[in-house]
């Protein structure tokens, strides 16, 4: 599928490197060879040959409130490849910001009280299932072996620390390290994420930086212990679009050097289809469909998935039809709809027979290669519709 | 352009004839500092801002943040006092016009803004917010308020029980509906609609833009659309301005924009849309700026956007390129332009970048195959001219995400001869040419 | 950060000014108008007619007001001599005024009684701002457990509850009753050991009243800060919680606990009336209370003073504190 050459311009040195699809557990930067090993524990539930590292089965997040249980996520399994992207897509309120966090197992640690969330189901990481896993263990793995980067820097960062303090402090809680040494190691990140100057910027507040530079520098931090994975929740939501090219691009080039899995999570079909190998939809706190990126955008098999195609001005395409919107809101995830969660919004929830919309959930199932949906329609029910109703239409 | 088209209340213009003219338009906000308030700066938030909307017509109005457009539609609706210029609406001059005589006005020009949670005042029922304009002008409509209230309702597409139900009690997307019911209700000819689907989720963002075009088409509304969002405004508008801290860049129609862009901004905000297509990933001629917008307390002297722009020669720094009609209805306010004739032809290249101020542009890969529409190759002249300077230029970018080393300078004049010339030999001495991740694929 | 420090310094000097104008038109300007003679004011009703005199010659009341003010300001930072005939009286800096009832200057009866207000004022608030931050903080970090909602009670109780009820009820048991502790004042250079013993119970009850306010606030301010989205950057850094909490939270949280304290210090430096008169503390308060009972109006206009310009310093140092916590500040 990909293979990459090095073109004579360097630059691209370190980077030339068979991705992991091809089966070669190759990595850029030179990772320990331990991590090698540690895979094929109960993690490999994909083909032999891949190399799953994140498995995550059922996960369910619960969070009770005085208004009812608030079912965030309701039952999600997918899995991550090394040093590939997945890109989650979903609308406010589909779960897929509370799937992140609950993977860097951000809902439990600092839920003091009452309101805590209630988790289950099982998320194996590199051999560990971080659901079953102590809490300092999981701890260590945060930030070390797992990092994320947030929608608003300037939010995200705080705002009486230096940036290169919050680098620096990121990097020595996983090294023992003296404090110059780590300094070293911000600067140079900050070097690599593209901040000018970066031995005088180190010692900048976040309010002096420009937004997209705060962004880069979050990127930094994320980076300073070399994540195997790199979670980027809506990381260019709040950023202006020419800068948020600049940001896509050094998410890209950086996964390239470094070999970190992605998991990219935007409600932004645009940025999905620049950063992701997958993409997994998600719809009232479930899967609804989930497959390579080629197959979700020419072949997607779930009609919530053409909603969102539709529903999409194009920057591509000089369109003077109207947009086919998806009508009606987004469930409430307190009483999600029985059935299918879609079903209210669905205009073909009549299609199959005996109103199973309305009162079976409709499991994942496999459409075609590596690709699933959770739809009760009939594969040839839908190739049908896409083709014939959709398609043209886009 | 009618000299005299004084309307009757109501009575709506012709299709085609300009509702709103907008000449030399500026507004500074002062900053003040210190115990006297001494006004020690301004920040130049739209600064000589002209152009016409005609009756039927969608403008739209698109830049990124702090470009000004925000401040524009304020202006424009006279929320806000304009600095200098003029703004005519149906040929009367509203520039200066109080609150009292800007009243009768309100009823044709109207304004739907962006937040739907905190446009609408939490207290207050639908009812009384979708009446608070009849009340304001104190106008009984036909049939009472209710039912007036009440067909508004159901116009947008809310249910008209909901009448007496307030604003929390309603999601997003019908809460801009209920701001569109109010902007309606006295069925005005004008409304300028700021950000009026960025705060909602994509499938009802589709909703609201199809009930705005809807509209439009049943009432015969001209509307002013300002976003950021590119992928919308080019849905929605028939004409669009680009701006860019404070100015407007380039002004035309939709098609020309979008297809044969002229400004080097624009070309450069058009590449960076990120496009909902994996195959075209990595296979699109898209063109990095460096850093972020300049602050509008500082602009950049001459072209704005020169301490960004790689076409950028000496000319740019020091001279203001003005707004003109390059050709019928596409004005461009750029020495260089795009797709034209430059216009500053032979101009030496600039040769110092700072630090903060350098660009990249990237290219794909050289198997990438070049779009028609390649820009002309004046940056490669310059380089012959002045190769010195250029790969100077190149240097000081090196520390660029994602650029090469300087060895990429060297390497990538000699490439541009061979078949990889398709996008390298654009800006041969400028550009590191380097491989795109997944260029390769398909 | 200089031109801050200039700027906040010319401001405090501002306001100080505001102040004196303030202070001086109530007890100079204002009696006129309403057809009060001030001398009558200084000497009461029952004297005669010379001595209310002497007293508007040795005041000068019937010089102009711009005068008069001048005089006044100049007495504060030059000092200044209160003559009649042969009768001079001299005031030296800083001049708040000459009490004809103890017929002496006022400055010294202030800083007689200033030691004791602040001994009362800083040991109180070392105890209400270690104890109340702690049990907010607490409280923030098992909110809606039994612990959070018995804390909370107790400190709306605390918030409730007046000063000479909890002072009274306290020195009945812990003095009266048990005799655990003194209930007069002895000064610190007499007997330390004593000084503390009595000053133990009008400590915790002002720390308590004062406590149980910062704690409410400490508990809102953490709640709030504990929902940034840094705290959840620190987290997914791998910090311990006990370094998210103490050095991410805890400097956010801090700032508003900063300004209040400032405040509240400033104003305790007038005297803490009620917790002075309870205890009998010779202090500031009580001086206030009993100048007011004899009406001498100088040592009011005195106390009056005084509590203003310390509010206003106080204001100043948090100022300065906030610039040194919070680099927006600093550095814009």
């Amino acid at each position: 599928m990909t293979t990459e050459s090095t073109p004579g311009a360097g630059g691209a040195v370190s980077k030339a490197d068979g991705r992991p699809s091809t089966g070669a557990v190759t990595k850029a930067s030179g990772r320990p060879a331990r991590r090698a090993g540690a895979v094929g524990e109960p993690t490999t539930a994909g083909a032999p040959g891949t190399d799953v590292f994140l498995d995550v089965r059922d996960l369910k997040v619960h969070f009770p409130t005085d208004d009812g249980l608030v079912k965030s996520v309701d039952g999600l399994s997918f899995q991550l490849e090394r040093g590939k992207t997945l890109g989650i897509v979903g609308e406010s309120g589909s779960g897929k910001s509370v799937t992140s966090l609950g993977i860097m197992g951000l809902h439990t640690v600092g839920q003091y009280g009452r309101g805590k969330a209630r988790i289950s189901g099982e998320i194996w990481f590199d051999g560990t299932d971080l659901l079953a896993a102590h809490p300092d263990e999981v701890r260590r793995l945060r930030g070390r072996e797992m990092a994320m980067i947030f929608q608003d820097p300037l939010s995200a960062m705080h705002p009486y620390f230096t940036v290169g303090a919050q680098i620096v402090e990121a990097y020595r809680v996983h090294h023992k390290v003296d404090k110059k040494k780590a300094r070293r190691r911000a600067v140079e990140l900050l070097d690599r994420v593209g901040i000018p100057q970066p031995d005088r910027r180190v010692d900048d507040y976040p309010h002096q930086f420009s937004g997209g530079m705060r962004q880069r520098a979050m990127i930094a931090m994320a980076l300073a212990n070399n994540p195997e994975l790199l979670i980027a929740d809506e990381p260019t939501t709040a950023l202006d679009v020419t800068v948020q090219a600049q940001i896509l691009d050094l998410i890209r080039d950086l996964q390239t050097e470094f070999g970190s899995a992605v998991i990219v999570i935007t409600h932004d079909l645009g940025v999905v289809a620049e950063l992701a190998d997958d993409i997994l939809v998600m719809y009232g706190g479930r899967c609804v469909e989930r497959g390579p990126a080629e197959r979700v955008f020419y072949e997607p098999q779930h009609p919530y998935t053409w909603g969102l195609l539709g529903s999409m001005p194009r920057i591509d395409r000089d369109q003077t039809d109207r947009l086919i919107p998806v009508h009606g809101s987004p469930p409430s995830l307190i009483n999600v709809p029985q059935g299918c969660a879609f079903n209210p919004r669905c205009p073909y929830a009549d299609v199959p027979a005996d109103n199973r919309t309305r009162t079976e959930r409709p499991e994942l199932k496999e459409v075609g290669s590596r690709h699933f949906s959770a739809c009760h329609m009939t594969q040839e029910e839908r190739t049908r519709i896409w083709t014939e109703e959709i398609a043209p239409k886009l | 352009m009618s000299e005299n088209n004084v309307t009757l209340q109501k009575q709506r213009p012709a299709a085609g004839e300009t509702l709103l003219k907008v000449t030399g338009l500026v507004k500074h906000f002062p900053i003040t500092k210190g115990l006297l308030r001494r006004q020690v700066g301004a920040v130049q938030a739209v600064d000589g801002l002209s152009f016409d909307v005609k009756s039927g017509e969608t403008l739209g109005v698109v830049g990124e943040s702090g470009c000004g457009k925000s401040t524009m539609g304020r202006l424009i609706t006279r929320l806000l006092e304009p600095t200098g210029g003029t703004v005519e609406f149906e040929g009367r001059d509203i520039t200066h016009l109080n609150v009292a005589s800007m009243r009768p006005l309100r009823r044709d020009v109207q304004m739907i803004f962006q937040d739907p949670y905190s446009s609408l005042n939490p207290r207050h029922t639908v009812g009384t917010i979708v009446s608070a304009p009849f009340k304001l002008q104190r106008i009984t409509p036909e049939g009472g308020v209710k039912a007036e209230v009440q067909r508004l309702l159901g116009r947008v597409g809310l249910n008209p029980e909901h009448y007496n139900r307030y604003p929390h009690e309603f999601s997003g997307g019908q809460r801009q509906r209920i701001g569109i019911a109010r902007a309606l209700a006295l069925n005005p000819k004008l409304v300028v609609a700021d950000e009026p689907v960025s705060a909602l989720d994509v499938s009802i963002q589709a909703q609201v833009v199809n009930l705005l075009d809807d509209l439009q088409e049943e009432l015969g509304l001209t509307y002013v659309i300002i976003a950021h969002d590119l992928s919308v405004i080019r849905h929605v508008s028939d004409r669009i301005a680009v701006m860019y801290l404070g100015k407007i860049v380039e002004l035309t129609d939709r098609k020309s924009l979008y297809e044969r862009p002229m400004h080097p901004y624009t070309r450069a905000l058009l590449s960076a849309v990120p496009v909902p297509d994996p195959r075209r990933r990595g296979k699109r001629d898209r063109i990095l700026l460096r850093g972020d917008v300049p602050s509008p307390i500082a602009p950049p002297s001459g072209c704005r956007f020169h301490t960004r722009c790689w076409k950028a020669t000496v000319v740019c720094t020091v001279e203001e390129p003005p707004l003109l009609a390059l050709k019928t209805g596409h004005q461009v306010a750029c020495h260089h332009p795009e797709n034209h004739e430059d216009l500053k032809p032979g101009d030496a290249a600039l040769a110092e970048v700072t630090a903060d101020g350098g660009k990249v542009v990237r290219t794909q890969a050289p198997s990438a195959a070049a779009p028609a529409t390649e820009p002309t190759t004046t940056a490669e002249k310059a380089a012959e001219k002045a190769p010195a300077k250029a790969a100077k230029t190149a240097t000081a970018e090196a520390a660029t995400p994602g650029s090469a080393p300087e060895g990429a300078v060297e390497t990538a004049p000699a490439t541009s001869s061979g078949e990889a010339a398709g996008k390298a030999s654009k800006e041969p001495a400028k550009k590191p040419v380097r491989k795109e991740p997944g260029a390769a694929e398909g | 950060m200089l031109a801050y420090l200039i700027r906040r310094l010319f401001a405090v000097v501002l306001t100080l000014m505001v102040v004196i104008l303030v202070t001086f038109g109530i007890f100079f300007i204002i009696p006129k108008w309403t057809g009060v003679d001030p001398a009558t004011m200084y000497v009461g009703k029952q004297s005669d007619a010379q001595a209310i005199e002497a007293i508007r010659q040795k005041l000068g009341l019937d010089d102009p007001i711009v005068v008069q003010f001048w005089d006044f300001l100049r007495g504060l930072f030059m000092g200044r001599d209160y003559t009649s005939g042969a009768d001079t009286v001299h005031c030296s800096a800083p001049c708040f005024g000459y009490s004809f009832r103890n017929e002496q200057p006022i400055w010294p009866v202030l800083t007689d009684r200033l030691p004791v207000t602040l001994g009362l004022a800083g040991g109180a608030a070392l105890l209400w701002v270690i104890g109340g931050v702690v049990t907010g903080i607490v409280s923030a970090l098992k909110r809606g457990t039994i612990w959070d909602r018995t804390v909370m009670t107790v400190a709306l109780a605390g918030v409730s509850l007046p000063i000479y009820f909890t002072g009274v009820v306290s020195l009945a048991i812990f003095s009266y009753q048990l005799d655990w502790v003194s209930n007069e004042y002895t000064e610190f250079g007499t007997d330390p050991a004593l000084w503390f013993s009595g000053m133990i119970l009008p400590w915790v009850t002002l720390a308590f009243l004062y406590a149980a306010m910062y704690a409410r606030l400490t508990r809102a301010t953490m709640l709030e800060v504990l929902g940034e989205d840094y705290i959840r950057t620190a987290r997914a850094k791998g910090l311990r919680e006990p370094v998210v909490i103490g050095k991410h939270a805890m400097r956010s949280t801090m700032t508003p606990v900063l300004t209040i304290l400032g405040m509240d210090l400033g104003a305790l430096v007038g005297g803490a009336i009620l917790t002075e008169t309870t205890f009998s503390l010779p202090g500031l308060g009580q001086a206030a209370v009993a100048a007011i009972g004899e009406r001498d109006l100088p040592v009011i206009l005195g106390v009056t003073l005084l509590t203003a310009g310390a509010v206003v310093v106080a204001n100043l140092i948090v100022d300065l504190l906030y610039a040194v916590i919070d680099p927006r500040v600093r550095l814009s």
